[in-house]
């Protein structure tokens, strides 16, 4: 334990640094609620793939644990143009849009209209001055971090980060969060936080994007919870889209209450290290969640989706559909588990994984789980990692038709990914998606079709 | 005789170190329907797989011309460009891939070949728009991902319509008629009767006669255990229906 102490001797320093900064400016909870951030990571450390901990069985984070990344209080957010991120990220100009450069709030860079009638959005600095009893009774109450160092640290650096309170109706704008990570010297790291509160019948869409400017080191380390209030349903998706040689570790919890749904399409393409870990309840009567997945990993990715849903109540349904395209020697980690309690009859569980590997050398460890203590209920998971002979018979298929192997393969995955691309609601977010998975499907092929084609000519 | 436009000769194949096809000679010319019949494991869906150039098929000795070409180092793709088209007895699906796109992307492949420009989007869509009329496939199926959630019968309509809209020189029939109602196998002879013409040639591999009665060939071959046993007109299809592939073996076995 002395050496993990060594290595998190840095954040320890950031952290007084951050405490005698902020002195003074935040409510005392939050100073209380910081500190037990740091109290329970110092006790936790970065996780490790040690014996019986399943939960991070097949993903290392030592890269994360072993670089020194800082912490800056006062990040410079000058340095970035509006017309950068239009390029590399999805932009509306009739968005409500909140930009968080290296984890800090930018002000200028955000578009936020004074009066949103029932929705609220801001910063969660300022939000601190303006909602604290709101913000109080719900921040760090559903993304617990007793068990999770990354969490326990985003918590301990909790000074800003993303607030939504949305009420009133299915007339507000798509809300879009941008949290932009720049290149510098020195890597960084960033704790994008984000509380969402939907109150009664309302509708709200919200993006979440996460991207790396340039092509250096840097960690996020994300915590967002979502609290989606009775007859409510909120359509979120979160684009990760970080540069090659970044960590991305996020935890997101919703709650969803009675006849409300909470939807959620991840995105994820880029990032040497990407971890998502969503935990969907579903706590009310009649209450509804949805996972949408598409990732691309190439070279040396690493992609863990940890999905963790809890059907709590009577009448709950809950579909994932999850799919991944590895090429190199990426790996693609799916765990997905759900939880079907005593009391919560007639739910519905639906789960569902699929992977296209390109390449001999990419790996895919899929575990889909479902634990069932009611009797009346109806569940159903698949997972099929490696379609390879399937994929075979379909580029096979193709060729016979005079489509050479490139051109088959090309087509048949835009069909893989279109499944999911098509699920987003969301028009202007489904083309730029759409765009990014063109410009990066070149470097997805088919490996080795080719030389049975040789073979058979000797 | 027609022109020929396919020549196999003494064509022998392996698949995984089984011997299927042990010396097959046959010759297609231009314009001519010919049947192969067979009972199970007799090399029928070897023989149009070969032709096709499914991997797995390794041909060990034996030559194969088509147009004056030798076929043989030609791969998959690269026949079909030369107009060879395999109806599939298992059409393969293909989720997320719109049938529009698979063949003009199919076609425009073909047309290259031939040293042609891409066709013109708006022409393509009204070919496709006729094809499916002439097809008589549903409209609401084609628009789906090819194949996908198609029932049997759908299936091979699917293929029909692929073979009218790339317009092979040569195609090649495994078992359409399997599993197809009277109806749809109607509809599906009716497609191959419309395309019959000088320079278009067909090779129907069949288990049953049934199909015969429609897509009426120009000569009947029987295939049984690797090799063409006996050849004939339309009417040998019609005597081995009456009386069976024994016949054939007994009739082998005293001559």
């Amino acid at each position: 334990m002395t050496t993990t102490l060594t290595k998190h001797e840095q954040y320890l320093a950031d952290f007084r640094v951050l405490e005698q900064a902020a002195d003074g400016s935040a409510p005392a909870w939050l100073r209380q609620l910081r500190q037990e951030g740091m109290a329970r990571f110092e006790q936790l450390g970065f996780p490790t793939a040690r014996r019986g901990n399943e939960k991070w069985k097949y993903t290392n984070v030592a890269p994360i644990a072993d670089a020194a990344f800082r912490y800056s209080a006062s990040p410079k957010t000058s340095g970035v143009k509006t017309t950068a991120l239009r390029r590399v990220a999805p932009w509306r100009k009739e968005w409500t849009t909140l930009v968080f450069v290296d984890g800090r709030y930018a002000p200028t860079l955000s578009s936020v209209p004074s009066d949103g009638g029932g929705l609220r959005v801001a910063s969660l600095a300022e939000a601190f001055r303006t909602d604290e009893a709101l913000i109080e009774q719900h921040l760090a109450k559903h993304a617990a971090f007793e068990d999770d160092g990354f969490a326990a640290l985003n918590t301990a650096f909790l000074s800003d980060g993303a607030f939504i309170h949305a009420a009133g109706g299915d007339e507000h704008a798509p809300v879009h969060l941008l949290f932009v990570a720049t290149d510098s010297t020195q890597p960084q790291v960033a704790y994008p936080r984000t509380l969402v509160v939907t109150e009664r019948n309302t509708k709200l869409t919200l993006v979440e994007t996460y991207v790396g400017l340039g092509d250096g080191a840097y960690f996020n380390d994300a915590v967002t919870e979502v609290v989606v209030g009775d007859g409510s349903a909120v359509d979120h998706y979160k684009v990760t889209l970080e540069s090659a040689n970044a960590f991305h570790v996020s935890m997101t919890r919703a709650t969803v209450g009675q006849d409300a749904l909470f939807s959620t399409t991840a995105f994820a393409k880029g990032g040497a290290l990407a971890r998502h870990d969503l935990h969907m309840a579903l706590a009310g009567h009649g209450s509804s969640c949805k996972l949408n997945g598409l990732h691309l990993t190439a070279g040396r990715e690493h992609i863990d989706n940890h999905v963790n849903i809890d059907h709590a109540a009577p009448y709950s349904q809950s579909y994932q559909y999850v799919k991944g395209i590895l090429t190199g020697t990426s790996h693609a980690v799916y765990t997905g588990r759900v939880l079907i309690r005593k009391g919560a009859v007639k739910s519905n569980a639906r789960q569902a994984d699929k992977n296209l590997i390109l390449s001999e050398r990419a790996e895919v460890d899929t575990k889909p789980s479902m634990e069932i203590y009611c009797d009346d209920v109806k569940a159903t998971h698949g997972a099929t990692a490696g379609q390879i002979a399937e994929a075979e018979e379909q580029i096979f298929y193709m060729r016979s038709r005079g489509l050479d192997p490139k051109a088959a393969g090309a087509l048949l995955i835009r069909g893989f990914v279109k499944e999911i691309l098509d699920t987003v609601k969301l028009e202007p977010l489904r083309a730029f998606l759409d765009g990014v998975t063109d410009k990066a499907l070149p470097e997805f092929q088919f490996e080795g079709f080719g030389d049975r084609d040789e073979q058979r000519e000797r | 005789m027609a022109e020929p436009m396919l020549v196999i000769r003494d064509l022998h194949v392996k698949v995984a170190d089984t011997e299927i096809l042990k010396g097959l000679s046959l010759s297609i010319g231009k314009g001519e329907v010919h049947a192969i019949m067979g009972p199970n494991g007799s090399g029928k869906s070897t023989l149009v797989n070969v032709l096709a150039g499914k991997p797995e098929y390794v041909v060990t000795s034996g030559a194969i011309t088509f147009e004056g070409k030798n076929v043989l180092p030609m791969t998959v793709d690269q026949r079909a460009r030369e107009g060879i088209f395999l109806a599939f007895q298992y059409p393969v699906e293909l989720p997320g891939v719109s049938a529009w796109q698979f063949m003009k992307t199919a076609l425009d492949s073909i047309r290259e070949q031939r040293g042609e420009e891409p066709m013109d989007y708006r022409v393509f869509d009204k070919m496709w728009r006729q094809k499916i009329k002439d097809v008589g496939i549903d409209q609401e199926l084609v628009k789906r991902s090819v194949n996908e959630g198609f029932s049997g019968g759908e299936k091979k309509r699917s293929e029909m319509l692929q073979m009218m809209v790339l317009d092979p020189k040569l195609a090649l029939m495994d078992e359409t008629d399997s599993g197809l109602d009277i109806d749809a196998l109607k509809s599906v002879a009716d497609v191959v009767n419309k395309r019959r013409g000088p320079e278009k040639a067909v090779l129907v591999v069949t288990h049953y006669q049934r199909l015969l009665n429609y897509i009426v060939p120009d000569f009947v071959h029987i295939l049984i255990d690797g090799r063409i046993v006996r050849s004939g007109g339309a009417g040998l299809a019609l005597e081995v229906e009456e009386k069976g592939y024994d016949w054939v073996r007994e009739a082998m076995a005293t001559a």
